[in-house]
């Protein structure tokens, strides 16, 4: 057509994001004192902010991360959902920010400097560049039945206490549906209409929930199963709504006030990639690939927000400001600059920061595999470190750390520094829980290992250690001593996850280097990684899920397996039961027996968790050990030890049945368990009266909960796994392990909730702050209650509301000295906290 | 070993430490005699006054350290070892202080104080190692909590059945299920003595005459449904009756479980009642028992 675009910069998105990127290009045209905006912001809700409008009333909005200073036109800090919302809404006003309400982008076409947004109610805008801030929630699905429209019809449920007495129809039979459906059968009839003629998608325990709800005469919940709504008209009397519903006995009608379609969303994704951008995985969590000025592989189009991998608010609002400087041309330095140039002030080069990060990039294999966002990402999260000899060099390495410190100083806290070791400096003990993962950028490191066998090698600039508690959750396994001049980059286990979950070439690196470590320390101390390539290509590395099988006893054996992460369930089926004979934790062998003599399997093998194995065929297994370094007499020593053990496990079926029960209760995953004997446990709570008082007058442990059995009674306690759920998927990255592998949450807490949701063992609650207590004295001489260890019957304090609910767990009292206070405070000595590797003794000792 | 029970905490160093106490004391004790009768006013008395009163002062400290929740100041577990132990050795010790002289004074009320003190502290002893591993057998793996929720489940059931059988049975089990006592006062749980009632009577008679009976340990309601079996005219009705005697039977079983708990946990906190206002009504008596030693000294 050849008009020219109307706008500069079309914006798609009114998220912190948009919002923050139109209100940057609001500046721009004020400060050029443009007659006509230069921009538009397009929003297909008629609000901004949709995701944050829908959370709860009164929900606090956190400000993570702390470190990271805002940099837009718009405030923001943290509080109350209505007050973000509302000064957004005043900046937006103030701004007069051009934006548009209910226009839906439906499709981007054209190319740089003439893109053509067309909406869905047929308009279209033109535009010289488009930032794409949509998010990845996506839009919800519509019923896509005559009367769809009706004002009635809702996509999301804000608050289910709003409806009273009404009928409700909830569409749909995913977790959103269920859990929409029973909150609203409170106090309304509720039918839920499900395509299919079960709840499949659903998670088990909505399963559960839903299916009794269903069958509970006094729940006011029903279910039309193979039914889908057909249309729906609108009647002046009685309820508002007809609803025609398809089902199995034919047509039927049904009145309702109200119709709650849970559908699912049609993913970000797909429109994204109408608009030409590439992902560079299929997984999920794929993120477009962009330059370090966020622009994406199609000239012109921006992504910034969540869509770029980046779920924090204010992170948005900063991509927001720079995209907009960006797009019209102007050269600033990223928000995130000072915190870079602060992370590498330390190192030994008079070079810029970002010439400094290009380097890094190109000198090590993996970083090449990322893109400059995603790199910057990394060294953001990451530590850098560097080691120096003592002398001049590294005092003046300080004073120049000293001189960023100050320079970079803001308000939201100092920033983090690069961290300044001496040559030959322990970077990490054997047997830490560490949950870092290390890459050398500069230099060399130094790895020692005394088990099972002392070795020594050295690693060089591009290669990466630590990958142990990354894939396996288990301590480290070596010492790790600083090479002369080294430089490393310290990885977050979640960052280092979520890079994997984004770009295969990391993870197959990462996989592969960790076979070829478990290789040389089962089988080869001496052999080099290069020796070992062949080899560590042929094995197989298989995923099992809780409770798969892996082998039968009594079938032929041909292949070992080591557990890389999990654990394995050994039994022996006797007289029609199956006993348990052993449990073998990450990092040891399974099977090994039948390359070694007795080639039938003696036991069945089952995965007590969900478990990765690395399955070493006979072949491979004879290449290994004969090579002359390898360890064939411990090999044999161990596998003797094992059927020594499963044996006396076999003839005593009440210690094995306790075995059963704890790897039942997940216990094969812990590292570190609550376990109260029953027969000596008197029921004073001081356990739990020792964990309120020692933690904020919140107990961490419910000891009336969780299973028995042989009077081994589990708590519901933090059994610090080794992979800890928990840690999945927290935003801000505020659980961590310490090296003693307590698995705790720090004060960065935002509240979401995610870990709870994840935590299989409910072991985490969402608590407000609890009022402080008087003390022991004044409570014993003058009657100030409640008392030292009495019951806390309180309601938060409004600034504990205000605070918001934060997630409380088990942090094992890392910062107590003497122990876990429950452990301490039992006066019966029945409660105990113990490790896998005492398990065995536990169920020795019961026996009795 | 992973549990180790209070008397062999850290292979019983304590049971040890109050023998060597003990033995110290005998010696001090036996070095009485010659012209001035053993007794608390010999210099051997008053040393082992001193040391009895010590003990006893620390021994009512474990009230404080169980409360001080972030002390690292060795464990709860090890304190009542300790507290346990050298409990015990404290009535040799003030019975050699006192060399067995008794009156009605002051001096001998601290004494049966502390007697009464240390005799609950047995009786506690004793309780805490014998009680729990009955309440687990008792409770069979599932809590209090578990357990009422069980009972719940089964009194809706049991409704539900009886609405299927004729005016006078549903009546009875209704009535059974309502009646129903758990608890009572301090006594009753201790003794776990049950007051349930039913309604019981002939059904030809109508609902109207039935009285109230008594039905301990549901056993009443029970024979009674049982004994409407054999007289059962349809087989529907009878199918009803047989469910419901396996329903009120297993009742009977969760009620039982329940009532032994309560009064097992009663019985685990008995003795605290006596233990803890009598170390507070000893610590006075002990110091008036100093302070007018020395006043008449």
């Amino acid at each position: 057509m050849g008009t020219a675009a109307e706008f500069h910069l079309a914006i798609i998105g009114a998220g912190p994001a948009g919002l923050s990127a139109a209100a940057r290009a609001a500046q721009i045209d004020a400060r050029e004192k443009v007659a006509t905006p230069s921009y538009v912001l397009l929003e297909g809700s008629p609000r901004l902010a949709k995701t944050i409008q829908r959370y709860q009333k009164g929900k606090h909005v956190m400000a993570e991360p702390g470190f990271l200073a805002l940099r837009s036109d718009l405030q923001f800090g943290a509080g109350s959902r209505e007050k973000v919302l509302e000064t957004w809404g005043e900046g937006t006003n103030r701004l007069k920010i051009n934006v548009r309400y209910s226009a839906d982008v439906k499709k981007v076409t054209g190319q740089k400097g003439d893109f053509l947004v067309q909406l869905a109610n047929g308009t279209s805008v033109r535009a010289a560049n488009v930032v794409l801030a949509i998010g990845v929630e996506g839009n919800p699905r519509k019923l896509g039945v005559p009367g769809e429209h009706f004002e009635e019809i809702q996509y999301q449920l804000d608050d289910p206490k709003e409806f009273r007495d009404e009928t409700i129809l909830v569409v749909g039979a995913g977790d959103a549906a269920i859990e929409n459906a029973l909150a609203l059968s409170e106090q309304n009839d509720v039918w839920i209409v499900n395509r299919g003629n079960e709840f499949s998608r659903a998670k088990d325990a909505n399963l559960s929930l839903v299916l009794a709800g269903i069958s509970d005469p006094r729940r006011r919940l029903g279910c039309y199963y193979e039914a889908r709504p057909k249309a729906i008209t609108r009647v002046e009397r009685g309820p508002p709504l007809t609803v025609t519903l398809d089902t199995p006995s034919g047509e039927r009608l049904i009145e309702c006030h109200r119709i709650i379609a849970r559908l699912g969303a049609d993913p970000a994704r797909a429109f994204v990639e109408s608009v030409g951008i590439t992902f560079p995985g299929p997984q999920k969590q794929a993120i477009p690939e962009l330059s370090r000025r966020y622009e994406s592989n199609v000239p012109g189009v921006f992504i910034v927000g969540s869509l770029a991998g980046y779920p924090l608010i204010k992170q948005a609002m900063n991509q927001g400001y720079d995209v907009t400087e960006y797009a019209y041309g102007h050269d600033v330095k990223p928000a995130d600059y000072p915190l870079l140039e602060s992370r590498l002030c330390g190192l030994p080069f008079e070079r810029e920061t970002d010439e400094l990060l290009e380097r890094f990039k190109s000198l090590v294999p993996m970083f090449r595999e990322l893109n400059a966002l995603a790199f910057r990402e990394l060294v953001i999260e990451s530590e850098v470190i560097v080691a120096y000899p003592d002398g001049p060099e590294c005092a003046e390495a300080l004073k120049k750390i000293e001189a960023a410190r100050k320079r970079n100083a803001q308000d939201s806290g100092p920033p983090r520094m690069t961290r300044v070791i001496r040559e030959g400096e322990v970077i990490y003990e054997a047997g830490e829980f560490g949950t870092s993962f290390f890459t050398i950028a500069y230099g060399e490191v130094t790895l020692q290992t005394e088990d099972p066998v002392a070795r020594t090698s050295q690693l060089r600039l591009g290669e990466f250690f630590g990958e142990m508690s990354l894939l396996s959750g288990r301590p480290r396994a070596e010492r790790a001593i600083a090479g002369p001049g080294c430089i490393l980059m310290e990885t977050p286990r979640r960052t280092m996850i979520k890079l994997m979950n984004s770009n295969e070439a990391v993870r197959a690196g990462i996989d592969w280097i960790f076979v070829v470590r478990e290789l040389q320390r089962h089988f080869a101390p001496q052999a080099t990684a290069r020796e070992l390539r062949d080899i560590a290509g042929q094995v197989t590395v298989r995923n099992y899920k809780a409770g798969e099988p892996i082998f039968t006893e009594g079938e032929p054996g041909a292949s070992l397996l080591i557990v890389r992460s999990g654990g394995v369930t050994l039994s022996r089926r006797r007289a029609g039961q199956d006993l348990l004979v052993a449990q073998v934790p990450a990092g040891e062998l399974v099977g090994e027996m039948s390359l070694m003599g007795d080639s039938q399997r003696r036991e069945s093998a089952r995965a007590t968790v969900a478990c990765v194995l690395i399955e070493v065929g006979r072949a491979e297994f004879l290449r290994l050990t004969q090579r002359g370094d390898a360890p064939v007499e411990r090999l044999q020593r161990a596998a003797s030890a094992h059927v020594a053990e499963s044996a006396r496990m076999e003839v005593r079926p009440e210690a094995s049945a306790i075995m059963n029960f704890l790897m039942a209760q997940g216990l094969g995953e812990a590292t570190n368990a609550l376990i109260i004997d029953e027969s000596l446990c008197v029921g004073c709570d001081n356990c739990e009266k020792a964990c309120a008082e020692t933690h904020g007058g919140i107990s961490r442990l419910d000891r009336k909960s969780g299973a028995s059995f042989a009077q081994v009674h589990v708590p519901i306690s933090c059994r610090h796994c080794e992979q800890p759920h928990c840690m999945k998927d927290c935003p801000p990255n505020a659980i961590k392990r310490s090296d003693n592998g307590e698995v705790f949450i720090d004060e960065t807490c935002i509240g979401c909730g995610n870990c709870q949701v994840n935590c299989p063992y409910d072991v985490i609650r969402m608590t407000y702050e609890a009022p402080k207590k008087p003390g022991l004295w004044s409570w014993l001489l003058f009657g100030t209650g409640p008392g030292v260890g009495e019951e806390h019957d309180y309601r938060p304090t409004e600034a504990a509301k205000a605070k918001g609910k934060k997630a409380t767990k088990c942090d094992a009292c890392g910062g107590l000295s003497g122990g876990p206070a429950c452990v301490r405070a039992c006066p019966t000595g029945a409660a105990v906290r113990i490790g896998p590797a005492e398990y065995l003794d536990l169920a020795d000792q019961r026996r009795r | 070993m992973i549990h180790v029970n209070i008397l062999r905490f850290r292979e019983g160093r304590y049971a040890w430490g109050a023998l060597g106490l003990l033995a110290l004391s005998i010696a001090i004790y036996a070095t009485q005699g010659g012209r001035v009768r053993a007794g608390g006013g010999t210099w051997q008395g008053y040393v082992l006054g001193t040391i009895g009163a010590l003990l006893i002062v620390w021994l009512t400290v474990l009230g404080v350290r169980k409360r001080r929740y972030s002390s690292t100041f060795g464990s709860v577990e090890g304190w009542t070892s300790a507290h346990v132990w050298l409990g015990l050795a404290l009535l040799p010790v003030a019975t050699l202080h006192c060399a067995g002289l008794f009156g009605w004074n002051v001096h001998t009320l601290a004494y049966a104080l502390m007697c009464v003190v240390i005799v609950s502290g047995i009786v506690g002893l004793y309780g805490y190692l014998a009680l729990p591993r009955q309440m687990a057998a008792n409770s069979g793996g599932s809590s209090r909590a578990a357990l009422f929720a069980e009972l719940f489940s089964l009194d809706r059931q049991g409704r539900e059945l009886a609405r299927g059988c004729d005016a006078a049975v549903s009546e009875a089990v209704r009535s059974s299920i309502e009646r129903t006592s758990i608890g009572g006062g301090a006594i009753r749980q201790m003794l776990a003595t049950d007051r349930s009632l039913f309604m019981s009577g002939d059904s030809a008679q109508g609902a109207a005459q039935m009285r109230v009976v008594a039905n301990s340990d549901q056993q009443a309601v029970i024979n009674y449904v049982a004994r409407r079996v054999p007289q059962g005219a349809k087989r529907a009705e009878v199918a009803n009756l047989q469910a419901l005697i396996v329903l009120l039977s297993r009742r009977q079983t969760v009620l039982r479980r329940i009532r032994r708990d309560i009064q097992l946990q009663g019985w685990l906190q008995l003795w605290l009642y006596v233990h803890v206002p009598l170390s507070v009504a000893l610590i006075a008596a002990l110091i008036v028992h100093i302070l007018s030693t020395f006043m008449y000294w």
